[in-house]
C-alpha cells in the first residue's frame, strides 16, 4: 500500500470564509485502500477541508484561495463546475454526520438509491432494482427487498447512515469522505458502522477520508492521521506513531485529556483555555497561548511541518528538544 | 494518587435518595382505528421498575443508549415528570410530601446537555444566577447577593467580569460552567447531570469533569451522572447502573462493572467503545441488530432479541434483578452460567 502512488494529493490548501481563513496551508495525501483520519476539535477546519475537496460549502460564501487538490490526474481546485460535478458523487462520495438531513424525507429509500445507480451507472428497470437491493445488503440492511418502499423516517439513525453509505457506494467511488459519520449514533450502532466502513475499504479497495473529533474512532479505523488545530495540520503520521510517540504538545494534550487514558481517582489533565478565534488567530504558533512548552520564539515564529521520524511530521519549533 | 477528601466508603452511609420501583409511562393516545375498534392506545413504558439509592457525596453513573429511559429517569427524580408509580424517598421520607417543587428544587438540581438552550439568551450571566437567588429568597438584597454571584462564578472557574456577558458571547464550556453555577446557587445536595459534557470538545470536557469532582470533594454534593460515554462514566462514577429499554440491567461499583461485567448487554456495550489505542483494535462487531420498538418490547427479557446467550426461557420469562455478588445486581436468568 505504501508503494502505490497517492489517489488524492492535497498541497497547501487555503480556504477562506470571508475574513476567516478556516483552512490555512493544509497538505496530506491518501493512497488507494487507505483510511486517513483528519482529527481535531470543533472549528479546527477539518470539515472545511473536506468540503473544499469537493467544493460543496452548503451555501456559505467560501473561496479556495490557494493550493492544489490532485485527484486521479485532475487539479480539483482548477476544474470547472461541470468537471467537478462529474467527479462528485461519481469518483468521490461523501457521507455526513446527520443522516436524516442528508436524505430526502419525501422520497422512498429504494428510489433515493436508484437515482445514483441510474445517473452514474446507467442502469434502469429490473437491473437497477437488483443493484439497489445488492447495495442495501452490502451495507448490512436485512430484508432489503421489503424495505425499498420505506421512507427515511421509518428508519433508525443507524439504518439511515447505512442507506447513505449505500447511496455513496452506488457510483463505485474511489474515495469516500466520511465527515463525523458516527457522531450522532449510539455506541453499539457506531461500532457497527465503523466495522462496515473497515470491511468495505478492505474488500473493495475504497480509500476513506475519516473526519472525526474522536481519538477512539481514529485508533480503531485509521492507517494514518493528521491532527488539525486552528486551520493547520500540527502533526501527521501513522496512527500508531501518533498514539505511541506524539510529537506535538497539542496531540499530547488531547491524549492526556482522554478519560480512558487515566485511572479512576486521578484528575484528568485538561488543556487550559479554548481554541482561538480564527478571524484573529494568534501570531507565531497558533497553539502557543495554550501550550505548556511555549517559549519566546513560539510567540513570533510560525512553525511548518517538519519530519521527526520516517513518515511522521510535526509543526512544533521545539519538537527536537521536547520529550513528550 | 490518593484522594483523601473522597468518601472512602459511601455505601456504608444511609442513602440521601432512594428510588423504589419507579415506573414512568407515556400514553400516545388512541389512533382513529383503535378508537373505532375500542382498543386502548399505545403505552410507552419509558422507565420500568427502577430501584437504586444514592449516598451523600456519591456519584452514580447511569449509562445506556438513546431510548433506554436514562433521561426520563433523571427528569422524574428532578420533578420534571410525575412518575406513573413507585416511590422517591429523600432521607427516608417521600420526596413528594416534603413541600412540593420549591423544596425539592432546593435539594435537587439538574444540568442539561446543551447549555445554550437551557440558558435564557436575553439574560446576562449575572442576571441568570441572581434570578435563582431572588426566586428562592437567598442572600438578601443588593451587595450580599452580588457578592454571592461572584462567589458562585469563582467556584465554577469564571471571573466577575463574565457577569455582563450574554450566553451567545461565551464558549460551550463557559456556558456549561454558568449552568453549573446556577444549579449551585441553591446549595443542592444532589445534582442530576444529563449528558453534561457530550456537546463539548475533548479538552473542554476534561475541564468540566474535573470541576464536578471538585464540587463533590468540596461540598459533598452527590451526583447522578447520566451519559452515553462509558469512558467518562467510568472515570467519574463510584457506582454505575446500565439501562436498556427502561430497565436497569446491571448495577455495581464502577471498577467491577468494567472489569467483570456480568450482563450480556453490559459486555456488548463495553466492547463497542472505540478504544483510543491502535494496538487494541477489534474487528468483530460487538452487538448485531437494533434497539427493539419500545412500544412493543420483547416478551421475557428485554435484551433477548439481541442476546447471543438467549435460550427459550429468556424469550418467555422476565428476569428479576438479583444480587450476583456483594453490591453487584444483575437482571439475567443466565448470569451464573455465562462465564
Amino acid at each position: 500500500m505504501s508503494g502505490s502512488p497517492p489517489l488524492l494529493q492535497v498541497e497547501g490548501l487555503v480556504t477562506r470564509f470571508g475574513a476567516v481563513t478556516a483552512v490555512d496551508g493544509v497538505s496530506f495525501d491518501i493512497r488507494p485502500g487507505e483510511i486517513f483520519g483528519l482529527v481535531g476539535e470543533s472549528g479546527c477546519g477539518k470539515s472545511a477541508t473536506c468540503r473544499s475537496l469537493i467544493r460543496l460549502f452548503g451555501g456559505a460564501s467560501a473561496e479556495i484561495a490557494g493550493g492544489s487538490v490532485l485527484f486521479e490526474g485532475n487539479d480539483l481546485v482548477r476544474l470547472d463546475n461541470r468537471g467537478m460535478e462529474d467527479i462528485r458523487g461519481n469518483r468521490i462520495a461523501m457521507i455526513f454526520q446527520d443522516p436524516m438531513t442528508a436524505l430526502n424525507p419525501t422520497m422512498r429509500i429504494g428510489e433515493q438509491i436508484a437515482e445514483g445507480v441510474r445517473r452514474h451507472r446507467g442502469l434502469k428497470g429490473e437491473p437497477a432494482r437488483r443493484e439497489v437491493i445488492a447495495l442495501l445488503e452490502s451495507v448490512g440492511v436485512t430484508s432489503a427487498e421489503s424495505r425499498l418502499s420505506a421512507y427515511p423516517h421509518e428508519f433508525s439513525g443507524g439504518m439511515r447512515q447505512r442507506v447513505l453509505i449505500a447511496i455513496a457506494l452506488a457510483c463505485r467511488p474511489h474515495l469516500l469522505i466520511a465527515d463525523e459519520p458516527t457522531t450522532a449514533l449510539d455506541v453499539t450502532i457506531q461500532d457497527q458502522i465503523l466495522k462496515l466502513i473497515l470491511r468495505l475499504s478492505k474488500e473493495t479497495g475504497l480509500a476513506v477520508l475519516m473526519v472525526t473529533h474522536d481519538l477512539g474512532v481514529v485508533a480503531q479505523t485509521c492507517d494514518r492521521v493528521a491532527v488539525m488545530y486552528a486551520g493547520r495540520i500540527v502533526e501527521r503520521g501513522d496512527t500508531r506513531q501518533i498514539f505511541r510517540r506524539p510529537a506535538h504538545p497539542y496531540t499530547r494534550a488531547l491524549l492526556d485529556a482522554l478519560p480512558a487514558h487515566t485511572g479512576r481517582g486521578t484528575r484528568l489533565k485538561p488543556l487550559g483555555g479554548e481554541p482561538p478565534d480564527l478571524s484573529a488567530p494568534p501570531q507565531g504558533c497558533r497553539f502557543h497561548p495554550r501550550c505548556a512548552f511555549a517559549t519566546e520564539v513560539c510567540r513570533v515564529e510560525q512553525p511548518s511541518l517538519q519530519p521527526i521520524e520516517s513518515r511522521h511530521d510535526t509543526a512544533c519549533l521545539r519538537a527536537g528538544e521536547l520529550g513528550l | 494518587m490518593s484522594m483523601p477528601s473522597k468518601n472512602a466508603e459511601p455505601h456504608r452511609q444511609p442513602p440521601l435518595l432512594e428510588v423504589r420501583g419507579l415506573c414512568k409511562s407515556f400514553g400516545q393516545g388512541r389512533s382513529l382505528g383503535q378508537a373505532l375498534t375500542g382498543r386502548s392506545g399505545n403505552v410507552l413504558r419509558a422507565v420500568r421498575d427502577v430501584s437504586f439509592a444514592v449516598r451523600p457525596g456519591e456519584i452514580l453513573g447511569v449509562v445506556g443508549e438513546s431510548g433506554c429511559g436514562k433521561s426520563t429517569l433523571g427528569r422524574c427524580i428532578a420533578g420534571l415528570h410525575a412518575p406513573s408509580s413507585g416511590e422517591i424517598l429523600w432521607q427516608g421520607r417521600p420526596l413528594a410530601a416534603m413541600g412540593g417543587r420549591r423544596t425539592a428544587s432546593r435539594l435537587i438540581q439538574m444540568i442539561f446537555q446543551d447549555p445554550y438552550s437551557s440558558l435564557n439568551p436575553r439574560m446576562t450571566v449575572g442576571q441568570t444566577i441572581e434570578e435563582v437567588l431572588v426566586a428562592h429568597r437567598l442572600h438578601g438584597g443588593g451587595a450580599t447577593r452580588a457578592a454571592r454571584v461572584d462567589e458562585l462564578l469563582a467556584t465554577v472557574g469564571l471571573s466577575p467580569r463574565h457577569k455582563e456577558r450574554l450566553p451567545h458571547a461565551m464558549s460551550g464550556g463557559q456556558r456549561q460552567r454558568v449552568s453549573i453555577a446556577r444549579a449551585l446557587a441553591v446549595e443542592p445536595r444532589l445534582i442530576i447531570a444529563d449528558e453534561p459534557v457530550s456537546a463539548l470538545d475533548a479538552s473542554v470536557q476534561a475541564q468540566i469533569i474535573n470541576l464536578f469532582e471538585e464540587l463533590r470533594d468540596r461540598f459533598g454534593i452527590a451526583f447522578i451522572f447520566i451519559a452515553h460515554d462509558l469512558n467518562v462514566v467510568r472515570h467519574i462514577s463510584d457506582r454505575v447502573a446500565v439501562m436498556y429499554l427502561g430497565e436497569v440491567m446491571e448495577t455495581t461499583r464502577a471498577d467491577a462493572l468494567f472489569e467483570t461485567p456480568r450482563h450480556p448487554y453490559t459486555r456488548a456495550l463495553l466492547s463497542a467503545i472505540p478504544w483510543p489505542d491502535p494496538d487494541r483494535r477489534t474487528t468483530v462487531t460487538s452487538l448485531e441488530g437494533e434497539l427493539p420498538d419500545p412500544l412493543h418490547p420483547p416478551a421475557g427479557c428485554s435484551f433477548s432479541s439481541r442476546c447471543a446467550w438467549a435460550q427459550a426461557r429468556c424469550h418467555s420469562q422476565r428476569p428479576p434483578i438479583e444480587p450476583y455478588a456483594e453490591a453487584h445486581d444483575v437482571r439475567c436468568l443466565r448470569m451464573h452460567e455465562i462465564a
